[in-house]
């Protein structure tokens, strides 16, 4: 990483230092709210029972998802030079649904737990394979975003269509409530499950940095800063499809956290991409877990969805974003 | 380093850019491409920038196959300068030319103190040292245009290829930069410019190489290369190549018919 380059503002240690501590608070915070109160009163082995099975896994399943759809905002927004694009573009977390939708669909649910996460993690493999080959390994940007809505759609059009053909009114309620987006009841199961899958798509997509950073100048002078352009992109393909693929089938489609974390820090990490790939990735965590928290304290009156809560915060910001790139184009 | 290309052939699509192209660069020059708009020059400068593949012909630096280099080797020997003054980020004008210096730090490390001398002199060239702080994207399209060439400055080549450079600059700018482009030159370094402004050709540029539908029609020094039929022949203008208080201009009075 390079020095601070005297231009004033937060310096770029001290940026990863103040969101990881946010971070680890809101991990913390997320352990210790929840309707079960683990304070005095509660036996040792019911305590330990809410906190492993309970508590543990959807805090971490926060965390890494939110860390995962942070980072990959940031590389994608990075890579295709776009402030406006996010996960969801890639066609990944529209695979994953269609994947477990099936799963549901075809009743293989009733016969192991683990259908779902792994009909999902199926769905978001096919999908990468086919968004690499509609792409291929070199080209620019408008056929990665190109080849990911072709597949999106596809997605889309068959979840429609098995939501349509399905008979049983439950299996139909539970694909809906599939693709909204939940961390509730998911088990330690569920976190070995996509954990390792979303270490290692954060771990590639950690690796462009550089890359991204000599994006900025276009790609021939990328190039000729010795940047391997389809190295980088299939590192950013890649990476995005593990991240947000493994998150997606745990968890369903969580919106938006990609598309605004990298916005709202981008100013903080100066602008340059490969600062703001690990900022994006604490706070997009943070953006999870704390969301995650604050929908535990609304339960008692409203049962909301964790996709439906950053589409609520989201799609305001989206319209703000609108009205200021018309006010920064306007003459 | 000598840059040079024997019998490039180059397809874009269905057009040949370039048909069987001899360029020769030295060490101790600044090398000028002119020519009509289409005439090749800019695939020639991406192809000794290695960023486009020959479909025949080679070109080498340092006698080396431009195919045999490695990527963060040869960013170190050459620097490109696209003509596209692209800038995607609100990034600050020192950071910006910091990016010249990445072929130079490994994985993880960051700024070094020749670093950071690379990037003062850099913008202390194109008299930018002011704008250090200054968001890019802010800034005027001559002030950016200047940023970039700083940028290409802070990789410290021993090859700069520079598309037309002095492009928006004012005139003073203009000048200084050219002056900027000999003592790197004089300091034994090997600059290629692809111009349109023929004027600083014949002032500034050692050795002129003359393009024309993918070929080299001339090359030699300013005074053989701008003559008046050439200049006729391939731009199809009236020009006149004089001297004014010992400085070489070339004016174009007219299109011809």
């Amino acid at each position: 990483m390079m020095a601070a380059s005297g231009t004033g503002g937060v310096k770029p240690l001290h940026l990863i230092a103040v969101l990881a501590v946010a971070t680890l608070a809101a991990f913390i915070l997320s352990l210790s709210i929840g309707p079960a109160g683990l304070g005095i009163g509660a036996s040792g082995e019911a305590r330990s029972l809410i906190f492993m099975e309970i508590r543990l896994p959807r805090a971490i399943l926060g965390a890494l998802i939110g860390a995962a759809l942070g980072l990959s905002g940031a590389a994608l927004q990075g890579y295709l030079r776009n402030p406006l694009a996010e996960p969801t573009l890639v066609g990944v977390s529209g695979g994953a649904a269609l994947g477990a939708v099936l799963a549901i669909h075809l009743g293989l649910l009733q016969v192991f737990a683990l259908a779902l996460p792994l009909g999902g993690l199926a769905g978001a493999a096919v999908a990468m394979l086919l968004v690499v080959v509609l792409a291929g390994v070199r080209g620019g940007p408008v056929t990665l975003i190109l080849a990911g809505l072709a597949v999106s759609s596809i997605a889309t059009a068959l979840i429609s269509l098995a939501l349509n053909l399905s008979q049983n009114p439950f299996a139909a309620v539970e694909m809906v409530f599939w693709v909204m987006g939940s961390l509730a009841d998911r088990s330690l199961t569920q976190v070995w499950l996509s954990a390792p899958l979303m270490l290692v798509g954060i771990g590639l997509l950690l690796t462009v940095g550089r890359a991204l950073d000599a994006l900025t100048l276009g790609e021939d002078a990328a190039a000729g800063l010795g940047t391997d352009l389809a190295r980088t992109r299939l590192m950013v393909i890649a990476g995005t499809a593990l991240a947000v693929g493994a998150a997606t089938a745990v968890t369903g489609i969580i919106g938006f956290v990609g598309l605004i974390v990298p916005h709202a820090l981008r100013p903080f990490a100066q602008h340059r991409p490969s600062l703001l790939l690990p900022a994006s990735m604490l706070g997009g965590a943070i953006m999870l877990l704390v969301a995650d928290v604050a929908l535990r304290l609304m339960q008692p009156w409203a049962e909301l969805r964790i996709g439906v809560l950053t589409a609520l915060i989201g799609a305001p910001f989206f319209v703000w974003l609108v009205i200021r790139t018309r006010a920064e184009l306007a003459p | 380093m000598k840059v040079e290309t024997r019998g490039l052939r180059v397809i874009l699509g269905a057009r040949e850019v370039l048909s069987g192209l001899d360029f020769s660069a030295h060490a101790g020059e600044v090398t000028a491409v002119i020519g009509p708009n289409g005439a090749g020059k800019t695939t020639l400068l991406r192809v000794i920038a290695g960023l486009l593949r020959p479909s025949a012909g080679t070109a080498a630096i340092d006698g080396r196959e431009i195919a045999d280099w490695q990527p963060q080797a040869l960013a170190r020997v050459l620097a490109y300068l696209p003509q596209e003054r692209v800038v995607h980020w609100a990034l600050s004008a020192r950071a910006v030319v910091a990016l010249g210096r990445l072929p130079y730090q490994p994985l993880g490390v960051g700024e070094s103190a020749a670093d950071g001398h690379a990037i003062a002199a850099a913008l202390a060239a194109v008299d930018a040292t002011h704008l250090a702080a200054r968001p890019v994207l802010d800034m005027s399209g001559g002030e950016r245009a200047r940023i970039l060439v700083a940028r290409a400055l802070a990789q410290e080549p021993r090859v700069l290829l520079a598309d037309e450079p002095a492009a928006g600059l004012d005139p003073a700018h203009q000048l200084s930069l050219f002056h900027h482009f000999t003592r790197l030159a004089e300091g034994g370094r090997t600059i290629v410019v692809a111009l349109h402004d023929l004027s600083l050709a014949a002032r500034f540029c050692h050795r002129i190489v003359l393009m024309h539908k993918g070929r080299a029609v001339a090359a030699g020094s300013p005074a053989d290369v701008l003559t008046e039929e050439r200049l006729a022949a391939v731009y199809g203008i009236h020009a006149h190549y004089a001297t004014l208080d010992g400085v070489p201009i070339v004016l174009a009075t007219d299109v011809l018919p």
